[in-house]
Parts: structure tokens; C-alpha cells; sequence
């Protein structure tokens, strides 16, 4: 064993070497493409400032993200509050605690439910649109077009779907969250004949405007997420169909986990700013 | 130290990506003012790399670069927007917007640049150069999906056109267009160019039949520099081994 250790010593070093500079690498080339995404959005969003403001460009891409995303935001929050009702009847039902399923539901859904999937619907199905759309137009050259037009491809393109899904998210989540509580509440009292008047009234004891306010902040950071992650990677698409492929496909996964981690810090950045102005 | 009457001036002008290789390697060049200018060469030679740099879209590594007398890279972000509208590109597969119509794609420029002037007026404008590159009103109103490769061309000229640009820049333009089609977009350039008075047109090509036929200036590129820059008849009485093997190979085929 150690006669083949001293025999491959240069090659098996050259191996480890090898590993070490490959993580190395990776590491170094993640904190470049997360610093040029930086670049990009904070480029991107001082553009949006900058005339000439292209308010029928948001109007469209709103109409786009928030319009043909209202379908499949009901659909999911039905379902959702029917399911998350019920687990939670389930479990209080063990200890006697059914009159406190609403306000359970509820903080559920407008704290943490309701951005995060709104976040993750559209991000799948406008992010991905965006990111398709961008990488074609890439690929084509129909950015090159723009910009030796004396266009800003990123103020022409990038802003006004930043901006759009800033305003609409926040408004889909609201959606959401109102659709998921008819669920929970259709559920609740037509199915599971808990009283009406309790279900309401603990709700409203127990859920604050506060929960409401979070999960919207939550949705419009989501937004603008999505919107840069999916925008980026399609703007710098390269390779033809497998690069918009590949543009799509990163864009879409980059923002799905980005809006799960980003979830979890808002959550206890927001708890510890209510903490600290007293309000809850 | 501009030369007089010219469009483009370079000065020893080097673009590398990857910090070793030098695909503009040292290039001096000046292209002619209101001439027809062909950049031709083998694969390679840095020919649609120049392209991108005379357009501001890629900046240089070292040297110096001046479109009408500006260094582009010395501008601010709007006085390049204000210079870009000064060139129009035909690009080699168009490049049309696909979500808008053929109209709107002419209109495009116009609504950007030109807001002191109404809708209308765009119209008139972009129905006026889609005439003038022969393209059928019937066309108009449809998007760049419904037409031919041909038609394509002549909407992406009409477009570049749309503001008079004092220099048209054309990228590989009869790349990948039958012989018959490549003709017809041969002679769109030239008349282009002449019913453009004053109007500088650069023509990057494989097409040395092409280049032959319309050029009244021709640069030949290899290894990212000039190797020969002239007049037609400069070319054919050059004694240069390589030029010669590129005439006989390409005029052959053409």
C-alpha cells in the first residue's frame, strides 16, 4: 500500500490539488455571477428612475404577471387552505383546541403559505416566461438590435418587469390569502360544522394587520426576486436553443430557492422588528 | 489624426476575451465617408468582432476607435444613445422584434427618437421605407414569423433606415439566402446606398462575388488585422499569395 502510495504520491497530489481548486473555483465563480447579478438589479432599478418611463411597458408585463397568474393562484389557494384546515383540525381536534384552527390557518397562510407559494408560482410561470423570452431575444440578437438603436435594453426590458412584479405579487398574494381562508372557512363550518361565529371571531382575536402587512412585504421582496434572477439569466443567455434552455431552467430553480432561504430571514427579520417597535 | 473623409478611424486596435488570444490584433484602418466599404476574410479573422466594435457593443482591449470623428468609449451613456441613432445595422438574421409587426418594428426607432413628431407621422415614415425596399403594404401588418427570409431582410433594412443613419452597417447580409435572393439583397444595398446620398454603407460579407460587384472600397481581414485595403482593381493586381488564393477560391464559388 505504501509502495503505491510513494509511486503515485505526484499523481494522487495532483488529484487532491485538483479537487480543492475545482471548489475553489466554484466558490469563486458563485460570488462573481451573484455580484454581477447585483450589478445588474441595482442597474436595472436606477434605470427604471431615469426617463423616459415606460408606464405602458409595466402596464403590459402587470397584465402579463398579475392577470394570467389570478387562475392558477386560485386554484392552488382553494386547495391550500382546504388542506392545511383540515391537517390542523386533525391535530387540535387530539386536544380539544378546534375552536383555534381559523387563527392557525390564518396566520399560516398570510405569514408564510401565501407569499412563499405565490412567490413560487409566479416565479414559475412568469419567471420562466421572462427568462425564455429575454434568452430568445439574446440569442437572435434582438438586444443587440435595441441597443445600437440608442435603446437601454435593460430600462426597455429589465425595469418594467421588475417593477411590475414588485407591484403585482404583493396583490396576487392577497389573492391568496383571501381565497385560501374561504377554503378554510368552507371547510371549517360546512364540512367539519365548527361554528361559524367562533371560526370569525378567533380569527379576528388572533390575526393582526401586522400578519397581513408581513406576507405582503414578503411577496413584493419574492417579486422582485424572481423578476431579477429570471430577467438576468436570460439577459446574459448564450449558445443558442440549450442556452435558452439552460437560461430558463437556472432562472426558474435560482429564484425558487432564493424565495424559500430569503423566506426564512424575512421571517425573523420582520418578528424582530415587530418586537422591537412593541407591536406584537 | 483623422483622415480626411473618413467614417471609421482605427488605430492599432487589439480585442482579446481571454487575456491570450487577439482576435483584433493591432488593426489600423479608415473606411471611407459615402463609399460603399466591404470587410471580407477568412472565418475567424475578427470580421463581426469589428462589426460590434465600430457599433460600440463591445469594447476594445487597446487602440483607438472613432465613428464620425466620436470615440465612442470616451462618451457618456446618452451621448452614445444620441450617436447610435447616427448609424442603422442590418443584422444577419434581421433581428426583428417577433411580438410586434412588421410596421411597428419600423415604427420602433421613430417612436424611441423621434417623440416631437405623432403617431401618424411615424406611420407615413415606416409605410415610406418599407416602400423603399420593396416590400409590399400588403405585408405590413404582419409579424416577422409570417414572412420570408428575403422579407425579413428588407423589413430589418427598412428599420435601420428609418432614421437616416449617416453610416448602415451590414452584418453578413446574404448569409444563408439563395443565389437569386442573395442578388436581390446585393442590389437593395446598392440602390440603398444611392438613393441614401452621402450615407456611408459597411458591408461585412463572405460574399466575394458581392463584394466585388457593389464595393467601391474593400478591406480584407486576416489574423485580427488589415492585410489589404483598396479599390477593386487594387485586389485583382495584388500579387499577394493569400489574396490571390481567396479571389480564386471565392469568386470561383460565387
Amino acid at each position: 500500500m505504501i509502495e503505491v502510495w510513494t509511486r503515485n504520491r505526484e499523481r494522487v497530489n495532483e488529484a487532491i490539488d485538483g479537487f480543492f481548486i475545482r471548489i475553489g473555483q466554484n466558490i469563486y465563480e458563485l460570488f462573481c455571477d451573484a455580484g454581477r447579478g447585483c450589478i445588474f438589479f441595482a442597474e436595472s432599478v436606477r434605470l427604471a428612475f431615469k426617463p423616459p418611463y415606460r408606464f405602458e411597458e409595466i402596464v403590459r408585463h402587470m397584465e402579463f404577471i398579475g392577470n394570467k397568474s389570478v387562475l392558477i393562484i386560485a386554484m392552488t389557494s382553494v386547495f391550500t387552505g382546504l388542506a392545511l384546515s383540515f391537517q390542523i383540525y386533525l391535530g387540535f381536534n387530539l386536544v380539544n383546541a378546534t375552536n383555534l384552527v381559523g387563527p392557525t390557518v390564518g396566520m399560516g397562510i398570510t405569514r408564510e403559505l401565501g407569499p412563499v407559494l405565490t412567490g413560487l408560482l409566479v416565479a414559475a410561470r412568469a419567471g420562466g416566461a421572462m427568462a425564455a423570452r429575454l434568452g430568445t431575444m439574446r440569442v437572435s440578437e434582438q438586444i443587440d438590435a435595441l441597443e445600437v438603436m440608442g435603446v437601454d435594453p435593460k430600462q426597455y426590458l429589465v425595469a418594467p418587469r421588475i417593477i411590475a412584479a414588485v407591484v403585482v405579487v404583493p396583490l396576487l398574494c392577497a389573492i391568496f390569502d383571501f381565497i385560501a381562508m374561504m377554503g378554510s372557512h368552507f371547510l371549517c363550518i360546512n364540512v367539519l360544522k365548527l361554528d361559524q361565529a367562533v371560526f370569525w371571531d378567533k380569527i379576528s382575536l388572533w390575526l393582526n394587520p401586522g400578519d397581513i402587512y408581513q406576507g405582503l412585504i414578503k411577496a413584493a421582496v419574492f417579486g422582485v426576486t424572481f423578476a431579477a434572477v429570471c430577467t438576468n439569466r436570460g439577459f446574459m443567455a448564450s449558445g443558442g436553443a440549450k442556452g435558452v434552455g439552460e437560461a430558463t431552467n437556472q432562472g426558474v430553480v435560482n429564484s425558487m430557492v432564493l424565495i424559500i432561504i430569503l423566506n426564512f430571514f424575512m421571517t425573523n427579520f420582520i418578528r424582530f422588528y415587530y418586537v422591537a417597535m412593541g407591536w406584537k | 489624426m483623422i483622415t480626411h473623409n473618413a467614417a471609421v478611424h482605427i488605430r492599432d486596435l487589439r480585442k482579446t476575451f481571454d487575456g491570450k488570444e487577439y482576435i483584433l490584433n493591432g488593426l489600423n484602418l479608415d473606411i471611407p465617408k459615402g463609399k460603399i466599404t466591404c470587410i471580407i476574410g477568412f472565418s475567424g479573422t475578427g470580421k463581426s468582432v469589428l462589426l460590434k466594435h465600430i457599433l460600440g457593443l463591445i469594447r476594445p482591449t487597446s487602440g483607438r476607435l472613432e465613428v464620425l470623428g466620436h470615440d465612442l468609449w470616451k462618451m457618456s451613456l446618452d451621448e452614445l444613445i444620441k450617436m447610435r441613432t447616427r448609424l442603422g445595422v442590418l443584422f444577419q438574421n434581421a433581428a426583428l422584434f417577433d411580438d410586434m409587426t412588421v410596421m411597428e418594428n419600423v415604427e420602433f426607432p421613430l417612436r424611441e427618437h423621434r417623440k416631437d413628431m405623432r403617431p401618424s407621422q411615424w406611420a407615413e415614415i415606416a409605410a415610406r421605407k418599407l416602400e423603399s425596399v420593396g416590400l409590399e403594404s400588403k405585408h405590413f401588418n404582419k409579424l416577422p414569423a409570417e414572412l420570408s427570409g428575403g422579407m425579413r431582410k428588407r423589413v430589418g433594412l427598412a428599420r435601420a433606415l428609418a432614421l437616416d443613419p449617416e453610416i448602415l452597417l451590414y452584418d453578413e447580409p446574404t448569409t444563408g439566402l439563395d443565389p437569386i435572393l442573395t442578388e436581390v439583397v446585393d442590389d437593395l444595398i446598392a440602390s440603398t446606398h444611392k438613393n441614401h446620398a452621402g450615407s456611408t454603407s459597411i458591408v461585412v460579407s463572405h460574399d466575394l462575388f458581392a463584394a466585388f460587384r457593389i464595393s467601391d472600397y474593400i478591406v480584407m481581414l486576416n489574423k485580427g488585422s488589415v492585410l489589404l485595403a483598396g479599390t477593386p482593381d487594387v485586389f485583382h493586381t495584388s500579387d499577394n499569395e493569400l489574396i490571390q488564393k481567396f479571389l480564386s477560391k471565392g469568386l470561383k464559388q460565387g
